[in-house]
C-alpha cells in the first residue's frame, strides 16, 4: 500500500518535472535563431605559387563538409586550378600537410566558380544576390534571414584592400557596404568572416552592419606567414593561421560544445608569428554562447516528442533593423593615424615659401611690414 | 457458373480498366518498390480471405479483383526487358528503360593501354509534345528537365585533358578536342535559338562544375554542313544548330564527380568503381563526354527512345607509374578491382581487343576467358575478349575481379591510320601569321572528301584572299566552301570546305590573319599566356576495309554502335587538330603606375631645383672653432666679456 503510494509519488513528481522541461524546451530550442547554414569560401589568387591558398580555402571546405553543410549550400570559388595543373607532380590532389598526408582536394569536391569566373563582381553579386537569371541553384547564396554564413577569404592583401587575381582588388569599405545590402535584405542572420591574408585586419575595420564577427589572420602592418614547403611539390603549402584553424577543425564534431572563445585562441603570436585579430562589438550575443557547429556545421535541431508544446509566449524578436549603430559617423570617420598623410603645416610651409620668393624679388622692405 | 463467372469477369474488366486508368493517373508518380511490397501483401491475404468465405457480395468481389489485376500489370510493366502483352490493359504505359555498361581494354602499340568506359540508358518516352515527365527511374532528372524545358532534341557535351595522338594510338571510339566542346541541335519549336542556346550553357555550367558560360556570341557558330544530327530526325536546318568549344577548360575532380552522380548506380557498384580521380587525371589524355540523342528503337523506326550515352576514354602513360616491366592491370590502372555488376544494368561487359594477338603471342591476358566476340568498329573487324560481370562465375573463387594483360614481347607495327591531321602557327612578330592545316591521307590507292571545319576568333583577323589549298604541290580546289566572316567583338570567323584528298597524299590549307590589339579590360589576368583558338574539326566517311554493318537496331556492343553507319564500304570519322595558341600583342599592364610615379619625380625634382636656383643666396660662412675656444666663449660670455 505503502510502495504503491510511493510509486505513485514518484510518478507524479517525475511528471510534473518532464512536463516543466517541455514548457522550458521551446526556449532552449529556439536560443541560436538559425535554421540552416551556408558558406562562401573564395581563393583569390592564381598562379602555382600561390598553392597554399587554394589549400588554405579546400581545408576549410572540407571541415565544412565534414561537419555537415552540404554542398549545395557551399559556394567554393577557387581562382586556379591547382590539382589538375600540369606542374602538380601528383594530379587531382592539393596537400595541406607536408609529405602528402592530407589530401584536402577529395574525391568529390564541387567547385562553383573557377578560374576566370572569380572576380570583385561576381563574387559582391553572389553576396548581394543580384545575379543574371539564368545563373544556376549551385552559383547562387539562396540565404534567408535565418542563415548563419561563414565567410572565408584568402589571398593577398595590403591595407585596405584584398586582391583578385593579380588584376583587380577589393577594398574594405565595398565588402562593408556588400553586408549591409546582405542585412537590409535580410539575407543572414550571423555572419562569420574569416580573412587570412597580410594585414587582414583592415578588411573588417569599415563594417557596419549588425550581427557580424570578423576574424582576420594578421594585424594592420602585418604580414601572414606560410607555414611550411613540401619539396616534393615545390611550393608552401599552407599558410600558418589556416593551418592552425585547420588542425582545431579536426577536433571539432558536430555535437561539440566548443565555442568562439576557443577559436580566437587558435595560432597565438608564438606559432603565427603575426597577431591574429578579431572583431566582436557588432555581434549581439555573447562570442563565448556561439557554438562553433553555429557557423562550421550544418547542426540541425531536431527533437522528437510525443506531447503537444504549447508556445504560450511570443518567441522574442531581439534583432532590429540598421539603426543600431551610427552608420553616418562610421563611414564617414577619419582614416587611421597610422596613414602617412602630409601635415598640416605643409600648407602653411608651402604659402610662406610662396611668400618668401615673392619678397625676394621684389625687395625685402615688404616683409617688415607683414611679420 | 463457370459462365456466370466469365460474364461478370468480362464486365469486372471493363470496370477495372476504368479505374485502373483513374487510379494510376494519380498515383503515377507515387507507385514504389514499398508500395508494390504492400500490394503483394494485399493479394495474399484477400486471396486467403477469397479462399476462406465461400459466397461474397459482388461489390467485394470486384474490389478484391480490382486489388489483383493492378498488382498484375504494375508488376508486369516494372519489367525492363521485352514489353509484355498484358499493357494494352493498363491505358497509360510505364516508360521502359535500360541500362548497359562496358568496358573496352585496348592495348596500344606504343606500350600505353586505352581504356573506354560506356554507360547508355535508353528509355522510351516523349519529352517533347507537352508531356510532363515526372518519374524517372533510371534516366537522370536533371538531364531529363534540360531537355524537356529547352527543347533540345540532340546534346553532345565533352571535356578533355589532353590530346589525342593518332599517330601513336591509332583512332579513339569516340573523338573529343581538347577543352569543353558543347554541340546542342534544338527542336524546330524553338522560336529564339541564341536566348535558349545562352540559358542551356548556363544552367550546364552549373550541373558539370564548368564554367561553360563563357560561352557567349563570341565563340558560337552555326556549322552548314559538318555535324548533322547522330540521332534520328528530319530536321536538318542549321538554324537550330549551336557550336562551341573553349579550348581553356580544365577537367579535374569536380567535372568527374556530378558526372558520376548522373549514372543510375553511381560510382557503388559496377564498372564506375573504377573511377578514381586520382588514377584518372594521372594520364595521358582524360576525356568524359555525355550524350543524348532519340535513337530508333526496332528496325522499321515505329517508337523512338531517348539515348544518354555518357563514355569515358583514357590513355594510361606507360611511364607514369614507374613500373619497369610492362605489365598492366585493373588494380594499377584504377587502383581498384570489380566485385559486383550494377544491380540495374541490363548488360555489364569487360572487352579486351586481342586482334593484334591471336595466338597469345604479343600479350597474355588472365583470367583467360573462352568468351570471344567480334565487333566491326572502326572500319575494321576486330576480335575481343569477353568478360560478363552478370555472371557470377567471371568473379572466381576470390569474387572479385583484376584483370592481368602481360607483354610477353614487343614487336609488331600499328595499322597506320587513314586519316590523320595537324594544325600549327607559323610567321613571326606580333602582328601577323599564318595558320597551316595539314590533312593526310594514308590509303594508299582510295581518295576521299573531307569536311573541313574551322572556328577562328575574331582577334585573329583571317585574310581570306590568301587561303590556298595545295594537294601534292598542286592546287587542290574545294568543292564546297561556306564563309562566315567575322564581326568584331560579336562573331568569329567560320570556314567550312569540303576537300577532296588524293590517295597517300597530305593536304594543306593555308590562311594568313593579322593579330588585333584588344581593349585593356578585355585581358584575362594572365595575358601572357597567350589566347586558344580551338581545333578544327574533319569530318569524313572514310572508306572501310570490312563491309560495315547498317542494321544499327541489332545487338552490338556499345562502342561500335555510336556513329549510325547509313553504307556498308565506309565508316564515318570525326578527327580534332591540336588547338592553337597565339600570343596577342599585350600591353604592359603596369605603366599607369609608372606613369605616376615618373611624373611625380620629375615635377618634384624639376620644381625644386628650380626653386633652389631661383631663391638661394651665398653667404660666406666663418668655419666654426674648435672645441676648446666654443668653452672660452660660453666662459667669457658668463663673465660678460667680449668673445674671442
Amino acid at each position: 500500500m505503502l510502495a504503491i503510494f510511493a510509486v505513485q509519488l514518484t510518478l507524479a513528481v517525475l511528471v510534473t518535472s518532464v512536463f516543466a522541461c517541455i514548457q522550458y524546451r521551446p526556449l532552449l530550442f529556439f536560443s541560436s535563431g538559425h535554421t540552416n547554414n551556408w558558406a562562401v569560401l573564395v581563393c583569390t589568387s592564381r598562379f602555382w605559387f600561390n598553392y597554399r591558398h587554394v589549400a588554405n580555402t579546400l581545408s576549410v571546405y572540407r571541415s565544412v563538409k565534414r561537419l555537415g553543410i552540404p554542398d549545395s549550400h557551399i559556394v567554393l570559388m577557387l581562382a586556379d586550378d591547382m590539382a589538375c595543373n600540369h606542374r602538380n607532380p601528383k594530379p587531382a590532389t592539393v596537400f595541406s600537410h607536408k609529405n602528402m598526408e592530407l589530401n584536402v582536394y577529395g574525391d568529390d569536391v564541387e567547385v562553383d566558380y573557377r578560374g576566370y569566373e572569380v572576380t570583385v563582381e561576381n563574387f559582391l553579386r553572389v553576396l548581394t544576390g543580384r545575379l543574371p537569371p539564368s545563373t544556376p541553384r549551385s552559383k547562387r547564396l539562396l540565404s534567408d534571414d535565418r542563415s548563419n554564413i561563414l565567410i572565408y577569404l584568402t589571398g593577398h592583401g595590403g591595407n585596405g584592400f584584398l586582391k583578385f587575381q593579380d588584376s583587380e582588388e577589393i577594398s574594405n569599405v565595398e565588402l562593408a557596404d556588400a553586408f549591409e545590402q546582405m542585412w537590409q535584405k535580410r539575407r543572414y542572420n550571423e555572419l562569420l568572416f574569416i580573412i587570412d591574408t597580410c594585414q587582414g585586419a583592415s578588411m573588417y575595420e569599415r563594417f557596419y552592419s549588425p550581427n557580424l564577427m570578423a576574424l582576420a589572420s594578421s594585424q594592420v602592418g602585418e604580414d601572414s606567414l606560410s607555414h611550411q614547403p613540401d619539396l616534393a611539390i615545390g611550393v608552401h603549402l599552407m599558410d600558418r593561421y589556416t593551418f592552425y584553424l585547420l588542425e582545431f577543425l579536426e577536433d571539432i564534431h558536430p555535437s561539440s560544445k566548443a565555442n568562439m572563445n576557443d577559436l580566437f585562441k587558435v595560432c597565438p603570436k608564438s606559432q603565427c608569428v603575426s597577431t591574429p585579430g578579431h572583431r566582436t562589438d557588432l555581434f549581439l550575443r555573447d562570442p563565448g554562447s556561439a557554438l562553433i557547429t553555429d557557423f562550421f556545421g550544418s547542426v540541425r535541431k531536431v527533437e522528437i516528442t510525443m506531447e503537444t508544446i504549447n508556445l504560450t509566449e511570443p518567441i522574442q524578436q531581439t534583432y532590429s533593423y540598421v539603426d543600431q549603430l551610427p552608420v553616418s559617423e562610421i563611414i564617414h570617420q577619419k582614416p587611421k593615424q597610422k596613414d602617412w598623410h602630409p601635415p598640416d603645416g605643409f600648407i602653411l610651409g608651402l604659402w610662406t615659401l610662396i611668400l618668401l620668393v615673392f619678397f625676394k624679388t621684389y625687395g625685402m622692405k615688404h616683409l617688415k611690414h607683414i611679420f | 457458373m463457370a459462365a456466370h463467372r466469365c460474364s461478370l469477369s468480362a464486365l469486372l474488366l471493363i470496370i477495372c480498366s476504368l479505374l485502373v486508368f483513374i487510379v494510376a493517373d494519380s498515383e503515377k508518380a507515387t507507385l514504389t518498390g514499398d508500395h508494390h511490397a504492400t500490394a503483394v501483401d494485399n493479394l495474399q491475404t484477400v486471396t486467403e480471405t477469397e479462399e476462406g468465405a465461400a459466397a461474397e457480395e459482388p461489390a467485394v468481389e470486384e474490389e478484391r479483383r480490382w486489388e489483383e489485376t493492378v498488382v498484375e500489370e504494375a508488376t508486369a510493366d516494372k519489367e525492363d526487358t521485352s514489353a509484355p502483352e498484358t499493357v494494352v490493359q493498363s491505358s497509360v504505359p510505364q516508360p521502359k528503360d535500360d541500362f548497359q555498361e562496358e568496358l573496352v581494354i585496348r592495348p596500344l602499340h606504343s606500350g600505353d593501354i586505352y581504356a573506354s568506359f560506356q554507360f547508355r540508358t535508353l528509355w522510351e518516352t516523349d519529352f517533347m509534345r507537352g508531356n510532363k515527365v515526372s518519374h524517372y527511374r533510371l534516366f537522370p532528372k536533371s538531364l531529363g528537365q534540360v531537355i524537356s524545358k529547352f527543347s533540345v532534341r540532340e546534346l553532345h557535351i565533352s571535356f578533355t585533358q589532353g590530346y589525342w595522338r593518332t599517330m601513336q594510338w591509332g583512332q579513339p571510339f569516340l573523338p573529343s578536342p581538347p577543352g569543353a566542346e558543347l554541340w546542342v541541335w534544338f527542336q524546330d519549336s524553338v522560336t529564339d535559338v541564341d536566348g535558349t542556346w545562352k540559358e542551356l550553357t548556363n544552367v550546364l555550367s552549373g550541373i558539370f562544375c564548368a564554367s561553360l558560360n563563357f560561352i557567349d556570341s563570341t565563340n558560337t557558330v552555326q556549322p552548314s554542313a559538318s555535324f548533322k544530327p547522330l540521332g534520328i530526325g528530319n530536321v536538318t536546318d542549321h538554324r537550330f544548330l549551336r557550336y562551341a568549344t573553349l579550348p581553356r577548360e580544365i577537367v579535374c575532380t569536380e567535372n568527374l564527380t556530378p558526372w558520376k552522380k548522373l549514372l543510375p548506380c553511381g560510382s557503388k557498384a559496377g564498372l564506375a568503381v573504377l573511377l578514381k580521380s586520382e588514377k584518372l587525371f594521372h594520364s595521358s589524355f582524360h576525356s568524359q563526354a555525355v550524350h543524348i540523342r532519340p535513337v530508333c528503337q526496332d528496325w522499321q523506326c515505329k517508337t523512338t527512345s531517348w539515348e544518354l550515352r555518357q563514355t569515358l576514354n583514357v590513355v594510361f602513360d606507360l611511364h607514369t607509374p614507374g613500373q619497369g616491366k610492362l605489365e598492366w592491370s585493373l588494380f594499377k590502372m584504377f587502383s581498384r578491382t570489380l566485385t559486383e555488376a550494377c544491380p540495374l544494368a541490363s548488360s555489364s561487359k569487360i572487352y579486351i581487343d586481342i586482334t593484334d594477338d591471336p595466338q597469345g603471342e604479343q600479350f597474355e591476358v588472365s583470367p583467360a576467358t573462352h568468351l570471344l566476340s567480334q565487333a566491326m568498329v572502326l572500319g575494321d573487324r576486330r576480335t575481343f575478349s569477353v568478360y560478363d560481370l552478370t555472371q557470377q562465375i567471371t568473379f572466381g573463387t576470390v569474387r572479385s575481379l583484376n584483370l592481368l594483360i602481360r607483354w610477353k614481347s614487343s614487336e609488331g607495327d600499328m595499322l597506320r591510320p587513314l586519316l590523320h591531321a595537324e594544325r600549327y602557327v607559323a610567321g613571326y612578330g606580333l602582328q601577323t601569321g599564318e595558320i597551316h592545316t595539314l590533312m593526310y591521307n594514308n590509303h594508299p590507292y582510295r581518295s576521299f572528301p573531307v569536311l573541313l571545319l574551322d572556328s577562328v576568333p575574331w582577334y585573329l583577323r583571317l585574310y581570306i584572299h590568301t587561303l590556298t589549298v595545295t594537294s601534292k604541290g598542286k592546287d587542290n580546289k574545294p568543292s564546297y566552301i561556306h564563309y562566315q566572316p567575322s564581326k568584331d567583338r560579336v562573331r568569329p570567323h567560320l570556314l567550312e570546305m569540303l576537300v577532296q584528298l588524293p590517295p597517300n597524299s597530305v593536304t594543306e590549307v593555308t590562311v594568313q590573319f593579322e593579330r588585333a590589339l584588344l581593349k585593356w579590360t578585355e585581358y584575362t589576368p594572365d595575358p601572357n599566356h597567350g589566347f586558344y583558338v580551338g581545333s578544327s574539326v574533319i569530318s569524313s566517311l572514310v572508306p572501310s576495309i570490312v563491309a560495315m554493318d547498317t542494321n544499327s537496331t541489332r545487338e552490338q556492343p556499345l562502342f561500335s554502335s555510336f556513329f549510325p553507319c547509313k553504307e556498308e564500304s565506309s565508316y564515318f570519322m570525326r578527327v580534332y587538330t591540336e588547338p592553337l595558341l597565339v600570343n596577342l600583342p599585350t600591353p604592359d599592364f603596369s605603366m599607369p603606375y609608372n606613369v605616376i610615379c615618373l611624373t611625380c619625380t620629375v615635377v618634384a625634382v624639376g620644381y625644386g631645383s628650380l626653386y633652389n636656383l631661383l631663391t638661394r643666396s651665398f653667404q660666406i660662412e666663418e668655419p666654426s672653432p674648435g672645441l676648446a675656444k666654443r668653452i672660452a666663449n660660453i666662459i667669457r660670455k658668463m663673465r660678460g666679456v667680449p668673445p674671442l
